[in-house]
């Protein structure tokens, strides 16, 4: 009672709210952490003692059984690797490059028809012929199947990310740096690629990132096209993995019998670390891009 | 996109331009419509097209004779999805679960934005949104991988511990009355630290001396967030509301296909129009109906937009789309 006369209602209302907002960040937060936390452990625990004991929080016999069973055979994970870095690295970059270059010749004052074209584009986020007409143009008649263009060309181009980067040339870039650039007799083309992307550097970081990630997990084109096996991306690859071993668990399950012998728990869970890695290892590095790319493009919906 | 509403405008200024001029402006500025091409040529490809590609919808679709020569059956697809009585329990399915994501997702979002703009711990702060946008980052077969890990009926993390305290073990993968709650759960656990930034940057762009004259005037933590915070914070609700339900009748398809799989039991309730159109199209002898049905979600979703966009225009004009 006399310490709260000396401290003020107002210091004790921000204690309070101090600890609610510490408890309850905190708390999710762990939240969010935990099951990568537990994945991990899963990856380097004894085979037999998962199936004996389940899966636990500490590890209770380590083992890199799982990880040597991976590894054995490292092609056709390696294969995966080779298939999505490829993929990530020739998409992103044809992404950014006709995604700018779009948003640069919309956000020219000078361009008679920018209105026009600009809702020729907008207008296929009102509207489009559903996943069916599309699949079938890309399978039958430009024929996806198995090619590793499937992979790139569906997430090739983004009409929000252009949408997002002309109003980002418009609001950041005055507009008579590209007058006197003219007056100085710089081309439309030599104009876009020395005087606009430099400028645009936080944006083309920011597009860059999302569009990396988008084609990093991207697992839905693959399912779509790829059959051949050595074309799978990491993330199909282990999708694959985790749906047989469901499978074959719940044919044992379905004739009563829980099947001992299956050397799948802990190598699904290397798996996923596996494919998790490449972005929890960059995710510390990139983060604050992520959060500036966020707020830039806050309103894509 | 304060000023998109004029952009889009299908009108142009000058209609009075002449041929001779067109042709004339074509000519002086080759570069930049050379410029435009890929991209236009990308959309009219993959967008524009498929949009003709809606009459396999009227079709009883055969892939020997494909699009164009496929035999007409009318209204037959969509009859068939009618009388099958799919169409209800997948419209209110996908609408069912889309108001329940963004109702539960915007006040998380919102509620943790709060807390961390008034949170004094630097680091601590800086640690916990890590934490939380990482989720975000992940696909959806690596979140599947994850729940398999803690809710597995024979080996999961969770029912390994209610085990040993000798409680009962919950299988996640039969309960249909549980099931919809967790996707929930698991939705807000992916999008909260993607959300709670667009609601952070709304707050730091509150202007401060409100709160210092506020705290002035005695006012508690509790009061500065009701009557400063959220009010301020309300344009922005209300357009991610609006957004959010344009899209209403568009269902997350990573997440569902890759947590439900083909689970028969968790079909019933959590079947959207995403997941029925990929199966019935993979079956390959429903394609008429499938696209019946992604017709269907199509025209629904634009009306919705449509009504959205339109809504918007009247509470905060300077937002809307077009």
């Amino acid at each position: 009672m006399h310490k709260s006369s000396i401290v003020g209602r107002g210091q004790i209302d921000k204690i309070i709210f101090n600890f609610l907002s510490y408890t309850i960040v905190g708390i999710f937060a762990l939240a969010c952490i935990l099951p990568f936390y537990l994945v991990v452990i899963g990856s380097f625990s004894d085979e037999r003692t998962i199936i004996t004991e389940g899966y636990s929080l500490v590890i209770k016999k380590f083992s890199l059984e799982a990880y040597k069973l991976i590894f054995k055979n490292p092609i056709s994970i390696i294969r995966a690797y080779e298939i999505t870095i490829f993929v990530t690295v020739v998409g992103t970059i044809c992404n950014l490059f006709i995604t700018l270059m779009t948003a640069y010749v919309l956000a020219r004052k000078d361009f008679p028809w920018r209105n026009g074209i600009m809702f020729f584009f907008f207008f296929t986020t009102l509207f489009n012929g559903g996943l069916v007409p599309w699949y079938l143009l890309c399978s039958e008649v430009l024929k996806f199947n198995d090619k590793i263009y499937a992979l790139i060309l569906p997430l090739m181009f983004s009409v929000w990310n252009m949408i997002i980067a002309t109003n980002y040339i418009r609001n950041n870039i005055p507009f008579e740096i590209i007058e006197s650039a003219k007056i100085d007799g710089a081309g439309d083309f030599t104009m876009f690629i020395k005087l606009i992307v430099p400028l645009c550097k936080p944006l083309t970081a920011t597009l860059a990132l999302f569009t990396a990630l988008a084609y990093w997990n991207d697992w839905y084109n693959c399912m779509l096209f790829i059959r051949n096996e050595n074309m799978y991306t990491l993330q199909y690859y282990l999708q694959e993995l985790l749906n047989s071993a469901e499978a074959i668990r719940r044919i044992a399950e379905k004739s009563g019998r829980i099947v001992q012998a299956l050397p799948m728990e802990s190598t699904k869970m290397a798996m996923t670390v596996i494919a998790t890695g490449p972005i929890i290892l960059l995710y510390p590095f990139l983060q604050k891009y992520f959060i500036k790319g966020i707020t830039i493009g806050a309103l894509k919906g | 996109m304060e000023k998109a509403h004029n952009t889009f405008s299908l009108f142009h200024k000058d209609r009075k331009v002449g041929v001779h001029t067109f042709w004339k402006n074509i000519l002086k500025n080759k570069i930049l419509l050379l410029m435009l091409l890929p991209s236009v040529l990308y959309v009219i490809i993959f967008n524009y097209i498929p949009m003709g590609g809606i009459i396999v919808a009227f079709k009883n679709y055969n892939y020997q004779d494909g699009f164009l020569k496929s035999p007409w059956v009318g209204f037959e697809n969509f009859r068939y999805l009618l009388i099958s009585n799919k169409l209800w329990l997948l419209t209110r399915n996908t609408i069912l679960y889309n108001i329940a994501f963004i109702l539960t997702g915007m006040i998380v979002e919102v509620g943790i934005a709060i807390l961390l703009s008034e949170m004094s711990g630097r680091y601590f702060k800086k640690i916990c949104q890590s934490a939380m946008l990482l989720p975000f980052f992940i696909s959806w077969v690596i979140v599947a991988a994850i729940v398999l890990n803690i809710f597995s009926f024979e080996y999961g993390v969770l029912n390994n511990f209610l085990r040993s305290i000798g409680a009962e073990p919950f299988d996640l993968y039969s309960n249909q009355s549980i099931f919809p709650l967790f996707l929930v759960l698991l939705r807000i656990w992916k999008n909260t630290g993607y959300g709670s930034v667009i609601y952070l940057a709304a707050i730091t762009g509150i202007d401060r001396e409100m709160y210092e004259a506020a705290e002035i005037d005695g006012a508690s933590i509790w009061q500065r967030i009701r009557y400063i915070t959220i009010p301020c914070l309300r344009p922005t609700m209300v357009i991610m509301l609006i957004l959010a339900l344009g899209q209403i009748f568009k269902g997350d398809f990573g997440m569902f296909y890759q947590i439900v799989k083909n689970n028969q039991i968790l079909l019933e309730v959590a079947d959207i129009i995403d997941t029925f159109v990929y199966r019935s199209l993979m079956s390959s002898t429903d394609i008429g109906m499938s696209a019946a049905a992604s017709l269907y979600q199509s025209v629904m979703g634009f009306i919705t937009v449509i009504i959205a966009n339109k809504i918007v225009k009247k509470v905060e004009p300077d937002y809307a789309l077009f």
